[in-house]
Parts: structure tokens; C-alpha cells; sequence
């Protein structure tokens, strides 16, 4: 069902322009890198230089001996302590690799840390970090995973045996026997390449002994994670969970590189409780580009078998994952957030899904914006392209034919996901109808025909993703180490303003409006009296952090039912004191009054010093007034859209310009559609960007040759065109706010219409893949190597 | 160690700094004036973009000494009192800012691209802010408070 957009009378829906920019516009924010505490010393971490390397010997005497240098560290100080590690053994024989907060036998990727050099300066820890020592004895790297699994192939962790870490298998279905039926079966092999996310505001670390508490020590850390990485660093550290406070101030951008356990962190947190004082470490641009972990880096054999009259009957995918040198917090599960999403919005009665997690001496990779089903979606979405190719017809009629269609709700698909809501007609009418969908057929028509050097392609992409991380149980049976509930506390402070204690994270997305703005019909208190704290174990204790496009899916829950109690506590109270029933108490906007009586009432404000003051409360009522609520999803949800990109591409040399781009998105009910379509925008650009831009490429000694701002691509304002968006609104069913993910649904979207557009353009030349980033050099081979001329 | 003397924000300022000490640095650690940001060490994303006599420059790309007997507006110093910078307000109408990290060279670059070229095109606004770089937004709204900004300093000054 996909319902009209009703005019809304409260908070939730309004477009309301958000609370944090007063802060964020005027520079009065709150970045890590911002904390000057007094005593502050300055950490720098000496990184090798090799990506694979025998550790000869780390002489630190000269560097002790600089200027400011207070201290200097090697392996043989933190022996045996971990900077990272794996929450998510995602098979029973996984080899999990042991990531050391600092190296000392091998160093297993350019960037990994060799010693630690702690001074009074900044500039001065750097001076002397080049005084340290480092003699390393290289050793041969294994860059490609086809090579890493080569017997002979140099190892990774030598203890293995094996560059092999996981296989985990899902058949789904009969694939052999549904291929057996098939009168088309198309094979193609993607390479989904590794990226670099690029926040803007690179980690950065401050921690220090806590004033006036004994042993608490404070880390302040750029993550998306405070919640998740206390209960970490005290596994890590046996630093007592108790005895650490983790603040995610001000984040500036998160796409899931600070989704992570970093040793920046975990060494953060034991140098200042060994030397007692504030240590602050904020990494450099070219720092990010080896140290905080990559995204993607797939190769994906992927077949669909089909009828002849286009009816899809199943898809075999067989993934490599490339694990880069360690296996960080959930480094081998990424790939497999997409295992289920293989058959994206397509009935089919087989899907049999394979993947392998290889070890590299590289960056380790973990989640990037979208994590796993980006790449489910960039193989279904491609590859159902290429089978209309093979079998003549028109790309969107196949999937018309192929899609579930909205009354089929919910459905139950074939790796066993039920998506809840759905309604891809309504979705792709309306992205047709904006993008102009058959006049720029007809364009494509008069091009080939008149062979114009300037091809046009339209690129297509139907997609649904799953989101709201997720139902513990669920976490549980995939051998996840933790849950995925969220936290809400909303307190009536005596003086009647509101505090919203959120277990979510932000860092970009606007929760503070837009908490404030579910909160505010629910208890019935104007947006501006709410105030959100969040990302402060301190002040927030309880919570699961922001990922997955989770936080309003499954921290929306919260809110609404922490909101629920409290009205219903207020109730009983402001029935005693109007010496009514609860019963007969009426709440509205605030006011709680007796019904067919409204002169006898109690606000908010009134009541809430009542229960602080807790003299005349009824029995059997505690003080105070706050609602809590934690809250287990019951289900994933499942938002999704069509996407449409005109894509023209130089036949000549290879050029490619977006010239017009159609997102149509449902991700259910918006709370503040200014805020949904500033993410859809943002998603759009890291997608698009894949597909066009970026790439992390090393040589074959295992050194990244994208190292720096100046190397790796990121799109500028120049490099992008605007966009034409809109939404479907088909509210989820799964829980009561009828809401769904947007975080990731423009990066998950947006890569294969590019591609497929790029294609489409070239199809006549033979063309049926472009490598990404599809660089004018890359889309030029294409064309050589379709044309059979030297590429 | 170079004494320095630099108008920041409105007030002189007087600093004693190493020859290398970058002027960002000097105007976050010394001065404490963190509202400008640093996004990267290759002057490629323009975050600490500041005015230094009323032309954006990167303050990672310039040397505290460089900037002696000069005068310097940071995002702290562009709004009148209470009164924001039409930029800044249109930054937020229009939802031209997510993390905020990359903001503050933004807005002061959109500053500077203004008082070059009031009433600019799509296209030139797209290439004007090319040196900053986001990763939130996509532009799109960038370029939409641009343009809203540059139609308000009209409106304004007609």
C-alpha cells in the first residue's frame, strides 16, 4: 500500500530546519580535535613504510632523546595487547587474525603502526618520530586475492598455513536444477573495488585521566560507535568497563570508517592512565588513506539463468572479499550484509550465494556506506541488465516482469527475508515519468542511428535494501557477538524542559532535530524544549550506536514507546492531583485535563515538578518523570526506489558525462523530509562516485598508490551534476512509526544505474562492462578491447 | 621564533611562531579559534578556507608569518554580532550542511566566489567551490544556498 502523503499537524513530516547548525555555522562546535585540556601531550605513530616486512629492529634512542619527547614505544612495551579486534566470527573455521595495537614481529601493511612517540608538541612528536629507527627486512607481499590463494603464495599469518580465512556458503533453493530449466544463462565477473571513505573530519583521539574521578579515564574519540566501544576497550585493555567514559563529541562524517575499533583508540586510552596525563592524536589526511579501514573490494562471479520469455529463475554469486591484513569488527561479516540481498527486488526460486574472505597485505576493509549490499545490489542490478541484452528485451520491462509486485506484501523472498512493505510500480512511474524515460529512448534511437560519436545510455537501477539492525536474535544465529536493540530515555526535568537520552550516534544526520521532532508529538512539548544527548557513555550509558541505517528505524522505536511511558506516568500522576480516575484524564499537546472538564488540568511542567518534589504523588508511583524504553527490532525493514541515470559517453575518448540523474526513493514515513533528501543526495554522490571516481590501487609490493587527497579522486562540486529526486511513502509495517532506513539507499542505488547507463550507451560496440571508476581510460579500453583493437 | 602581528576576526593579535607553524594551526592552537577546520595535509579540501584580506585562502597552504600585518575573517568572524552572514543563513535554509565539518571552509569560499561574481550561474558556482571539498551533501545543497545567498545580497543591496 503506498499511501498519499497526508498534511501533517505535528512535528513528524515538517521539513524543519535543524537545530545543530547554529553550532555547526558559526564554528562553535565541539570536534575531538577542539579538546585542549591543560598538561595535554601529543601522540604520533611511526608506520612502516613496506607492506610486508620481517621487524629486524626499532631503535627509539635517538627519538628519546629529542626535543619534548617524553616517551617512546615499541611492540615490546604493549606485548600481546590487541588494537583491534573481530566481533563477527561469521563461520565455525574462521582463522581470526590477532591485530596488535603495535607490531612486533612483521608488519603486514603499508601503515601499520611500528612505534609511538609521545611529546609536549605536536610538531615536535612528528620531528622525532622520524628519528626512530625502523629496520625492516621486506618480504614478498600478496596484493591480489587470486594470487593470495595460490599455493606457494607468501602468507599473510604465517600460522595459518593459509591466506584463506572464511567460505560461508547459503544455498537458497535448487540453483542446479532451476539452471537446468533455463534457456538463457548470462555469467559475468564484476570487480567492486576497494575505496577509501574519506570523512571530512579525519579520527581523531583525546584521552585523559578524568577530573576528580580516581580511575575513570575519558576517551574522546570521531566514532560512530562510544557504546560499543567501551564495553571493547575494557575486553581489550582490562581496563575495567566501569572505569571508562567514551564521548563521540561533534563527528564530523561517519559512512562507516568509524564503525570501528581503532589501536589509536585502545593505545589512547592505556597511555594516559600509564603516564597520567591528557594524550591527544588526530590523524592526518594521508594517515586516513592507510590507517582507518576501506570499503568494498569484491570480485563477484555472478550467473542468472532465465527463461526465454525473461521469467528469472535463479542467480549463482561467488564472491572473493579481500579481508586486507587483519580482520577488524566485523571485516568478514561486510560481505555478507549482502548475502541475503543477492536477489534484490526479483522473484526467483533459486539463489545460491558463496563467499570467501581472503587475506591481503593491505588496509583492512570493514563497512562503507551500505556495507555488503551496495555490492549485492551493483551484481543484481548489472547482471539483470546483461540478460536483457542477451535476451533482446528492454532492461525495466524485464524487471517489470520479474519484480514483486506491491500486492504480493509481504513477502517472503528467497534467501528468506519477509520485506515488509513495498511498491516498485509506484516508485518507477514516477522516476519514469521525472526522468523522461521514453523520450530519451527515442534520443538513444536517433544517436545510434545517426552515429553520433556522443552515445547515449540510460542506466537503471530498482533496489531494495534492508535496514534497522537488527533483531538480537537474528544478530545471535549469524554468530554476531552483540544485539541490535536501542535505548531512549526522555526525562521531564523539574523546571519542564525535556532531555533525550538516545542510544544512537550521529555524525551528520540530524537527530537532534529530528528526535526532537518524534518526541515532540508524542509527549506533546515544542521541538525547541527538547534537548538530545547522545554519544557520551557518561550522560547516554545505554545504547547499540549509529550504523546500518539503524538509528530511526530501530532508535525511533524507542523514542516513541520511552515517550509513551512517560505520558502514561504523567496521567497517573495528574489524576491524583485533580483527584480523578486515570481513566478519566485527557492528554492533548501537552496538557493533561479531565475529560468534558478542561478547566481542571495539569501541564507537563506542572506535573513534572510534582514528581520532583514527590510530595503529594499517588502510592505505588515512584518520583520523578522520565520515560525508558528499550527496544528490540522485531524485523529488518526494507526501503527502496528506482533510480534512472543519463549517461553519455564519448566514443572517441572515452568521456563520460552524467547529464541527468532521477532518484525516486520510499523509505516509509519521513520524519523531516529536509533531512531524507539531504541523505539521499549525500548517498547519491559516494555511489555515483564509485562508479565514476574513486578507487583505492595498490602496485604489486603492496604499496597504495591512492594515497593522499591529491591521488585518490573525490568528487568535487564541479565533478556533479544536481539531482531530481522525490519519494514514494509505502510506511513499514514492521513497528509502529512506519518509518525506514535512508542513510544508505543513494550509495547502495546509485553505482549500478551509472554503470548500467555507461553500458547501455555502448552496448551497439559491443561493449557488456566497464571497469569502475569508469575514468575515461577505462571506459576507452572497453570500447578497444569490444572492438578487438589493441586496449 | 617570528613575532607576528594579524587582525583576526576584528581584534589585532600579536604571536611569537616558528617560521614553519602554518597559519591554521597559529589561529586553532594558539589563538584557540577552532571554529576553521583541518581536512587533510595537501591543501586538496579546502576546510580551513579563511578570508585573509577578503580573498578565500587556505590557511593550511600559508605560513603564520606569512600572514603578518595582514588581516584575517574566520567562520567565528563572518556573522555581524547575532546577525549572520546571509551565506550562513542560507546554508541553513536550504540544508547545505550535514556534519558541519567542511562547512566552515565552505561558507567562507561561497563568501569569496560572492563578492567575485554576485550573481553566478549554476555552472560557475559548481566550479567556483571546487577547491572545497564535502561529503555529506553531494553539492547539491551548497550550490542551492549559494545561489539563495547570492539572490538575498541582491535583493539586498538593490
Amino acid at each position: 500500500m503506498t499511501a498519499t502523503i497526508e498534511p501533517q499537524t505535528g512535528a513528524i513530516g515538517r521539513p524543519i530546519k535543524r537545530k545543530e547548525d547554529a553550532r555547526l555555522l558559526t564554528g562553535k562546535t565541539n570536534w575531538v580535535d577542539n579538546i585542549q585540556l591543560p598538561g595535554t601531550l601529543y601522540v604520533h605513530y611511526v608506520r612502516s613504510s613496506v607492506a610486508h616486512a620481517r621487524i629486524v629492529r626499532v631503535d627509539t634512542t635517538a627519538a628519546k632523546a629529542a626535543d619534548g619527547v617524553v616517551a617512546v614505544y615499541t611492540g615490546a612495551d604493549f606485548p600481546e595487547q590487541a588494537g583491534s579486534t573481530c566481533v563477527w566470527p561469521v563461520t565455525d573455521d574462521i582463522k581470526m587474525s590477532h591485530y596488535p595495537a603495535i607490531c612486533t614481529d612483521k608488519v603486514l601493511y603499508a601503515g601499520d603502526v611500528v612505534a609511538v612517540v609521545v611529546a609536549t608538541d605536536k610538531y615536535l612528536a612528528a620531528d622525532a618520530g622520524d628519528l626512530v629507527d625502523v629496520d625492516l627486512e621486506p618480504l614478498p607481499a600478496v596484493v591480489d586475492m587470486e594470487e593470495a590463494l595460490k599455493d606457494g603464495a607468501p602468507l599473510v599469518h604465517e600460522g595459518f598455513g593459509t591466506n584463506h580465512c572464511y567460505t560461508a556458503t547459503m544455498p537458497c533453493g535448487d540453483y542446479a536444477a532451476a539452471k537446468a530449466k533455463a534457456d538463457v544463462v548470462v555469467k559475468r565477473r564484476f570487480i567492486n573495488q576497494r575505496l577509501i571513505p574519506n570523512t571530512m573530519e579525519p579520527r581523531a583521539v583525546v584521552a585523559a585521566p578524568s577530573v576528580g574521578m580516581a580511575d575513570e579515564i575519558a576517551v574522546w574519540t570521531s566514532t560512530q560507535i562510544p557504546h560499543v566501544l567501551r564495553v571493547v576497550l575494557a575486553l581489550l585493555t582490562g581496563v575495567p568497563e566501569n572505569n571508562i567514559r567514551v564521548i563521540a563529541p561533534d563527528v564530523g562524517g561517519g559512512f562507516g570508517v568509524k564503525l570501528q575499533i581503532y589501536r589509536e583508540e585502545v593505545l589512547g586510552l592505556l597511555l594516559a592512565k600509564k603516564l597520567g596525563r591528557p594524550v591527544k592524536w588526530v590523524e592526518t589526511r594521508s594517515e586516513h588513506m592507510v590507517a582507518s579501514h576501506h570499503g568494498r573490494d569484491q570480485i563477484q562471479d555472478i550467473e542468472i539463468a532465465a527463461t526465454s520469455d525473461g521469467t528469472i529463475l535463479g542467480v549463482d554469486v561467488k564472491l572473493l572479499a579481500d579481508m586486507g591484513a587483519y580482520l577488524q569488527i566485523i571485516t568478514p561479516g561486510t560481505p555478507l550484509l549482502g548475502m541475503f540481498m543477492y536477489s534484490g527486488i526479483y522473484k526467483m526460486e533459486a539463489l545460491n550465494f558463496e563467499c570467501t574472505g581472503v587475506y591481503t597485505n593491505k588496509t583492512p576493509t570493514d563497512a562503507y556506506r551500505g556495507a555488503g549490499r551496495p555490492e549485492a545490489t551493483f551484481a543484481i542490478e548489472r547482471i539483470v541488465d546483461e540478460l536483457a541484452a542477451e535476451l533482446g528485451m528492454e532492461p525495466m520491462e524485464l524487471r517489470k516482469k520479474n519484480w514483486i509486485k506491491h500486492e504480493e506484501f509481504p513477502y517472503t523472498q528467497i534467501a528468506g527475508l519477509t520485506y515488509d512493505t513495498g511498491n516498485y510500480e509506484a516508485a518507477t512511474a514516477r522516476a519514469m515519468e521525472l526522468f523522461g524515460y521514453d523520450e530519451l529512448r527515442a534520443e538513444q534511437k536517433a544517436r545510434r542511428e545517426s552515429g553520433d560519436k556522443v552515445q547515449l545510455g540510460l542506466g537503471i537501477s530498482t533496489f531494495t535494501e534492508m535496514c534497522g539492525l537488527a533483531p538480537s536474535r537474528t544478530l545471535g544465529a549469524l554468530k554476531y557477538a552483540a544485539g541490535g536493540w536501542e535505548h531512549c530515555t526522555i526525562r521531564a526535568l523539574p523546571t519542564g524542559k525535556i532531555e533525550l537520552i538516545t542510544g544512537t550516534s550521529p555524525h551528520g544526520q540530524g537527530h537532534e532535530t529530528a528526535w526532537s521532532q518524534i518526541a515532540s508529538d508524542i509527549i506533546g512539548v515544542p521541538v525547541e524544549d527538547i534537548e538530545v544527548v547522545h554519544g557520551d557513555t557518561g550522560r547516554a550509558p545505554l545504547g547499540m550506536d549509529t550504523y546500518g541505517s539503524r538509528s530511526l528505524a530501530v532508535g525511533g522505536q524507542a523514542i516513541k514507546v520511552a515517550g509513551e511511558r512517560l505520558v502514561e506516568k504523567a496521567k497517573l500522576i495528574a489524576a491524583h492531583q485533580l483527584e480523578v480516575s486515570p481513566d478519566d484524564i485527557e492528554f492533548k499537546e501537552g496538557v493533561y485535563s479531565v475529560k468534558g472538564d478542561p478547566e481542571k488540568h495539569k501541564t507537563l511542567g506542572e506535573i513534572s515538578w510534582a514528581a520532583f518534589a514527590a510530595h503529594n504523588v499517588p502510592d505505588g508511583v515512584e518520583p520523578t518523570l522520565s520515560g525508558e524504553a528499550t527496544v528490540d527490532p522485531q524485523d529488518f525493514s526494507y526501503p527502496h526506489g528506482t533510480h534512472l541515470a543519463a549517461m553519455e559517453v564519448d566514443t572517441e575518448t572515452g568521456k563520460v558525462t552524467l547529464r541527468k540523474y532521477v532518484a525516486v526513493d520510499d523509505c516509509g514515513v519521513q520524519v523531516n523530509p529536509l533531512i531524507v533528501e539531504g541523505q539521499v543526495h549525500g548517498g547519491l554522490a559516494q555511489g555515483i562516485a564509485q562508479a565514476l571516481y574513486e578507487g583505492a590501487l595498490y602496485d604489486a609490493d603492496g604499496n597504495l598508490l591512492t594515497g593522499s587527497m591529491g591521488d585518490y579522486l573525490l568528487p568535487s562540486a564541479a565533478d556533479l551534476p544536481s539531482f531530481i529526486t522525490d519519494r514514494t511513502v509505502t510506511p513499514s509495517t514492521t513497528h509502529p512509526l512506519g518509518t525506514k532506513g535512508i542513510g544508505e539507499a543513494g550509495a547502495i542505488a546509485s553505482t549500478p544505474a551509472i554503470i548500467n547507463g555507461i553500458v547501455d550507451a555502448l552496448r551497439p560496440l559491443g561493449v557488456n562492462d566497464v571497469f569502475m571508476p569508469a575514468s575515461p581510460q577505462n571506459v576507452w579500453r572497453a570500447i578497444q578491447a569490444a572492438q578487438g583493437g589493441a586496449a | 621564533m617570528t613575532h607576528i602581528d594579524v587582525t583576526v576576526d576584528g581584534i589585532t593579535r600579536h604571536g611569537d611562531v616558528e617560521p614553519r607553524r602554518l597559519l591554521v594551526h597559529w589561529l586553532r592552537e594558539d589563538l584557540g579559534l577552532v571554529g576553521t577546520t583541518v581536512g587533510c595535509d595537501t591543501s586538496n579540501c579546502g576546510a580551513c578556507t579563511v578570508l585573509v584580506d577578503g580573498r578565500s585562502v587556505k590557511s593550511c597552504n600559508m605560513l603564520a608569518v606569512q600572514a603578518d600585518g595582514h588581516e584575517i575573517t574566520t567562520i567565528q568572524g563572518l556573522a555581524d554580532g547575532d546577525e549572520w552572514h546571509p551565506v550562513q543563513k542560507a546554508f541553513k535554509e536550504c540544508h547545505g550542511l550535514q556534519c558541519g565539518y567542511c562547512t566552515p571552509g565552505m561558507v567562507m569560499a561561497s563568501v569569496d566566489l560572492l563578492s567575485e561574481n554576485p550573481d553566478p550561474t549554476e555552472e560557475e558556482i559548481r566550479n567556483g567551490l571546487e577547491g572545497n571539498l564535502c561529503r555529506c551533501t553531494g553539492y547539491h545543497n551548497i550550490v542551492k544556498a549559494v545561489a539563495t545567498a547570492a539572490a538575498e545580497m541582491k535583493g539586498a543591496s538593490a
